[in-house]
């Protein structure tokens, strides 16, 4: 176990190399000089070419890239052209806004979604099986943006249940602590905050979460139908036990891998997907940040905001591959 | 003689597909849902006697009607005809963008899976690199070098999409190496040229196929989805995605500008999904 984890982690050394590559080729083949994009329109040439030597943008592309790498292993991400922030600072409240949305919509998905598989595949050719797979192949072919919108239309619009954009109620603005409001709240015992901040987060959250929710039932159902043809399934129902029992304890827990993994993806997925949520819900997330900095041409926020998502997206790839081992004993690592 | 009539009767590989695709019903209304978008867009010209990007100010926003059935948007244009001639553009940049990374993905996992060493290793890191990116925000990253237009968008999907084909292709290919029938081959003399073409390419392609078709989803949305992010077709193209975010203004006003382009993405979608789901259950062996 130790060994694979070390391999393993060994074994992303290339592909984080290859990621800081690719986005700095990408950035680099935006056309555009960035030192004019810096100064604006009306700067003088003098001023570009002492900017592009200041920033080292004429040397060599493998000095500039191995200066960039140097930045980055001390974690300087740079500075932001629009606000002239350091973005390792400025990054945070966002990166936190996208985590408590990706985290409560991965919650409402695995609840939703497992449980319905399991019912579904409990009570196969039900009725209540045919309208969950339905439902659940009308998920998956859901744009998110489109269901983002015929939220706000129907709760926010038409009923005005709840708040069409933002994360809190901008006259009683929440004081951060973690920038997690539901917990920063909570922890300043504001009730009436944390009523207000869980109104936001409701259409957000569900409209990211339908698609893990959705492909979450499918892979589920059929797992556990897979499951439930084993040996000893049967004698576990042959023994008397509760069919309830049954079906969450023994058939979950043996299917639970590929479920796993469907939830390890679809975290990563999220990240990405959240870049359309946040626009429609006007979420302060990471993905709001780098599309505001795609319409400024702000390029070193798009540039480590691309690398964080992506980093990120890898790193929950490696914990899920990781728990497979101690959720079932029998994989070894032995490649 | 005898011989060949035992022949005949025995189903042709792809009969027997047909009758396991078509025992089911769901997706057979995949491929009804397909095909209904297939015609309107081929017949557009005659669904409608508006121009999809004819305005007139003077009907803004009208709610739907006998002489506008879905109504008209901000610019008067009407709301059916560009949904009508969305669908063009969206099975265009479907089927185009897959066959793209099909093509370049099978090309790649072959030459990964088939040749083995130090080219496996090169290929299959770039597309571990690029799958370690989620999907929608290296399309944006690649709109932002080529600048937004739907042609762009295209590319992007496509390049987005190889590395799924690629690794499908590979992992079969490492299997079908294995098989006897390539010893064989390769012991009466066969290229590999011949090899490939013949043997390894016609026995690895079923999975792409399955794929295929629900990756021609996947690319519809994405398409969309950076027409609705600005980076994609551009105004005053009838595409979906981008009519969506043109709607987002009129949300109170005329809901029908949100209602029907959405409706018209999630049943394409949809149909590929279900002819997809259908395929991979009648392709795949251990389904039977």
């Amino acid at each position: 176990m130790f060994s694979y984890t070390t391999k393993r982690l060994f074994s992303l050394i290339p592909v984080l190399l290859g990621m800081t590559l690719v986005v700095f080729f990408i950035i680099r083949a935006i056309p555009g000089n960035p030192a004019q994009v810096i100064l604006g329109q009306r700067a003088t040439k003098e001023a570009i070419e002492a900017l592009t030597e200041q920033l080292g943008l004429n040397k060599a592309w493998y000095i500039q890239y191995f200066n960039y790498l140097k930045d980055l292993a001390h974690l300087d991400l740079g500075t932001s052209l629009r606000t002239k922030a350091e973005i390792s600072q400025e990054i945070f409240p966002y990166l936190a806004a996208t985590f408590e949305l990706t985290f409560v919509a991965m919650f409402i998905a695995i609840v939703v979604g497992v449980n319905a598989g399991i019912i579904s595949a409990w009570f196969s050719k039900s009725w209540f099986d045919y309208v969950a797979m339905l439902l659940a192949l009308v998920g998956i072919s859901l744009p998110i943006f489109w269901l983002g919108l015929m939220e706000q239309w129907t709760f926010s619009i038409q009923l005005g249940w709840l708040p069409t954009t933002g994360r809190e109620n901008v006259r009683n603005p929440v004081e951060a602590i973690t920038n997690l409001y539901l917990l920063d709240t909570l922890l300043r015992g504001r009730m009436d905050q944390f009523i207000d901040v869980v109104k936001h987060i409701i259409l957000p959250s569900f409209a990211l979460a339908t698609i893990p929710m959705a492909i979450l039932a499918r892979m589920t159902r059929s797992t556990v139908l897979e499951v439930m043809n084993a040996d000893y399934i049967r004698t576990a129902r042959a023994k008397g036990l509760k069919m309830f029992v049954v079906v969450y304890k023994h058939a979950l827990k043996n299917a639970f891998i590929p479920i796993l993994t469907v939830i390890g993806l679809q975290i990563g997925l999220l990240l990405g997907g959240a870049i359309l949520t946040e626009t429609i819900f006007g979420w302060p997330g990471v993905g709001r940040y780098l599309y505001d900095a795609i319409a400024y041409r702000d390029y070193p926020v798009i540039q480590s905001g691309v690398l964080i998502i992506a980093f990120f997206f890898v790193m929950i790839n490696l914990i899920v591959d990781l728990l497979y081992g101690f959720i079932d004993p029998r994989i070894k690592y032995t490649e | 003689m005898k011989n060949e009539e035992i022949v005949e009767k025995e189903k042709t590989p792809f009969r027997e597909f047909w009758e396991s695709f078509r025992a089911n019903r769901l997706a057979l209304v995949g491929l009804g849902i397909v095909f209904f978008f297939i015609v309107i867009a081929i017949f557009a010209p005659l669904l409608t006697s508006y121009a999809p990007d004819s305005q007139n100010l003077a009907d803004r926003l009208l709610p739907p009607s006998a002489s506008h059935y879905f109504g008209t948007d901000d610019f008067g244009r009407d709301l059916f005809t560009r949904v009508v001639y969305g669908a063009r553009l969206s099975l265009w940049v479907g089927f185009l963008s897959v066959l793209g990374s099909a093509l370049i993905g099978t090309f790649l996992g072959i030459v990964a899976g088939y040749y083995g060493k130090w080219l496996d290793t090169i290929i299959s890191r770039f597309f571990d690199i690029l799958l370690a990116f989620p999907s929608i925000l290296l399309a944006i990253a690649i709109v932002a070098i080529l600048g937004p237009s739907l042609q762009n968008a295209l590319i992007a999907i496509a390049i987005v999409n190889v590395p799924t084909f690629g690794r499908l292709v590979r992992s079969k290919v490492l299997s079908v190496k294995q098989e006897e029938y390539i010893l064989a081959a390769r012991a009466i003399g066969m290229g590999d040229t011949r090899i490939l073409t013949h043997h390894i390419l016609p026995n690895s392609i079923a999975p792409v196929i399955v794929q295929g078709t629900l990756a021609i989803a996947t690319a519809i949305i994405e398409a969309a989805a950076l027409g609705f992010l600005g980076m994609g077709a551009q105004a005053p193209m009838p595409e979906w995605g981008k009519m969506l975010a043109d709607s987002r203004q009129y949300l109170t006003d005329a809901p029908g500008t949100l209602f029907f382009p959405g409706f018209a993405i999630m049943f394409t979608v949809l149909g590929f999904n279900l002819i997809g789901d259908g395929l991979r259950d009648a392709l795949d062996p251990k389904m039977k």
